[in-house]
């Protein structure tokens, strides 16, 4: 569902980003991508939900051919991820329930369908209550979860979660992982940058991704190491 | 659409100071070039009312008949240039003298025969009153085969000319600055907009909104407050005026075509400045 091959991303000031990078995530999959900040973690899901674009090699997300894709098709492909992000993004004049909310609505979602949906997904993610609050009225954790619920919203086929737990106590930490793996057992892919290792070892069925400097140096559903092809 | 305009109206409700401040400023940059276009106006007036006194004479030989007459003043009633013919006889040449020129008046009073000549006096239409035209006209006059002689001020149509290709050549390099710097200030006020909302186009952006979609408000928002301050510039150019004409001098005010005119280009004017903004926005981000 998520195909990278031989990905580079440069970056003319920096380097690059990610180097020939090769790996493919399936459909209903939870999927880690790890390594230290500078990995080249967060490019890879930039190249994902397109912020960015490779320099070489291609990827494929939902049948989605990005490399070639026009600018006016973007929005076609975000409609089909959920993003959420360390530092939440969410919109702090809207309350929680208009949060979510917006998503649909600038979707073009019908609008008897949208309360409904909406009040869905926040039971989903446990925030029924709170629809009412401003995202200063809640906790870093609930904050969260207004965030998953808004990606959740249009049922995406994965959901991107770019070190989701990174601003969060150890507490909230947990309530959210927990919460993706719900998600995940639920049908939705679940793609997770993170480098908290003791949350990747706590899932051992998962799929771990290894960056390090921009290279894919393990990955536990990947095929053996094929570079070093001897006749 | 409907949403547009809920998101519109939001933005307004959110920001209500800023929104204030961004009219308020379009307001004021409009009504510097509204005060400019007041000048403009009632100096193109002033010399408009000057050059209706443009008049062509052609003084006719004695003994010219009537006929002929009638039938030359309807052919040069019929040049393009042409607003109409006066056919000025000689009696009603010497009752004008005797009326206009007071001081001649015992000379006029002892006269045993008319000395003054039989006339067409033609007055042209506003956009011939030039130099060029007039001379050309004269020039066909004189061809006339009863026509003893042209006049019409050569020296002073050239002059009026003059003041107005002035007037004109000021007037637009004035005006093109005014423009050009109520375009930055109102640019740079949506831009102030746009960036307050920088964040908020990002999230709209990553939960897949169309460009167009993101586009939308902030054009409606711009059209807005374009024509608001539109209005304000108006109300504020009615005032100065209202003072000017009652302290200083007579003059004249906007049209009502202009004023709307006016407003409508402040509605454009902040149109194009947030699809600039937002366009500029979209594809630096």
């Amino acid at each position: 569902m998520i195909k990278f091959t031989g990905v580079t991303r440069d970056y003319p000031k920096t380097g690059a980003a990610l180097k020939n990078a090769s790996f493919h995530i399936k459909k209903g999959e939870f999927a880690f991508i790890t390594g230290h900040s500078g990995a080249g973690k967060s490019t890879a899901l930039r190249l994902i939900y397109l912020a960015d674009r490779p320099t070489e090699g291609e990827v494929r997300v939902s049948g989605f051919a990005t490399a070639r894709m026009a600018a006016g098709d973007i929005p076609r492909l975000r409609r089909r991820l959920g993003i959420v992000f360390q530092d939440f993004q969410l919109l702090e004049d809207r309350t929680a329930e208009e949060n979510v909310a917006f998503t649909l609505e600038v979707t073009g979602a019908r609008r008897t369908t949208i309360g409904p949906r909406v009040m869905r997904v926040l039971t989903q993610v446990g925030l029924a209550g709170k629809a009412g609050q401003y995202p200063r009225e809640l906790s870093g954790g609930e904050q969260q979860r207004v965030a998953i619920a808004r990606a959740l919203v249009n049922d995406p086929v994965v959901l991107l979660a770019d070190e989701p737990t990174g601003n969060l106590d150890e507490r909230a930490t947990r309530g959210i992982f927990q919460l993706l793996r719900d998600i995940n057992a639920s049908g939705t892919a679940v793609l997770m940058a993170t480098h908290d290792l003791d949350m990747v070892r706590s899932l051992p069925s998962a799929h771990l991704i290894e960056l390090q400097g921009g290279e894919v140096v393990y990955d536990s559903e990947g095929d053996a190491p094929a570079m070093e092809e001897t006749p | 659409m409907n949403l547009v305009l809920r998101e519109t109206a939001l933005a307004f409700r959110r920001a209500p100071l800023l929104s204030a401040l961004s009219i308020t400023t379009i307001g004021f940059s409009l009504f510097v070039f509204g005060l400019f276009g007041l000048v403009a106006v009632n100096i193109e007036r002033a010399i408009g009312s000057v050059a209706e006194r443009v008049e062509v004479v052609a003084y006719l030989k004695r003994g010219t008949p009537i006929e002929t007459l009638a039938l030359a003043q309807a052919d040069i009633e019929a040049f393009p240039e042409v607003a109409r013919v006066e056919h000025v006889t000689e009696a009603q040449a010497l009752a004008r003298a005797r009326r206009d020129l007071t001081e001649f008046q015992d000379i006029f009073q002892d006269l045993e025969v008319n000395p003054l000549p039989a006339s067409f006096d033609v007055r042209l239409k506003p956009p011939f009153r030039d130099a060029a035209h007039v001379a050309e006209v004269a020039r066909r006059l004189q061809a006339f085969a009863f026509v003893d002689d042209v006049r019409y001020g050569q020296d002073w149509v050239e002059k009026l000319d003059r003041l107005r290709d002035i007037a004109g050549a000021v007037g637009s390099a004035v005006g093109a600055a005014f423009a050009l710097v109520a375009i930055i200030i109102i640019g740079t006020t949506i831009r102030m907009a746009v960036l307050q909302r920088s964040r908020e186009i990002a999230i709209m952006r990553l939960v897949g909104a169309t460009d167009t979609f993101i586009r939308l408000p902030f054009l409606v928002e711009g059209l807005v407050k374009g024509l608001l301050g539109g209005l304000v510039a108006l109300g504020l150019s009615a005032g100065a005026w209202a003072l000017v004409n009652q302290a200083l001098l007579r003059s004249s005010f906007f049209t009502p075509a202009q004023a709307a005119i006016g407003v409508v280009a402040g509605g454009l004017l902040g149109l194009a400045g947030s699809a600039l903004s937002v366009g500029r926005h979209l594809r630096s981000v």
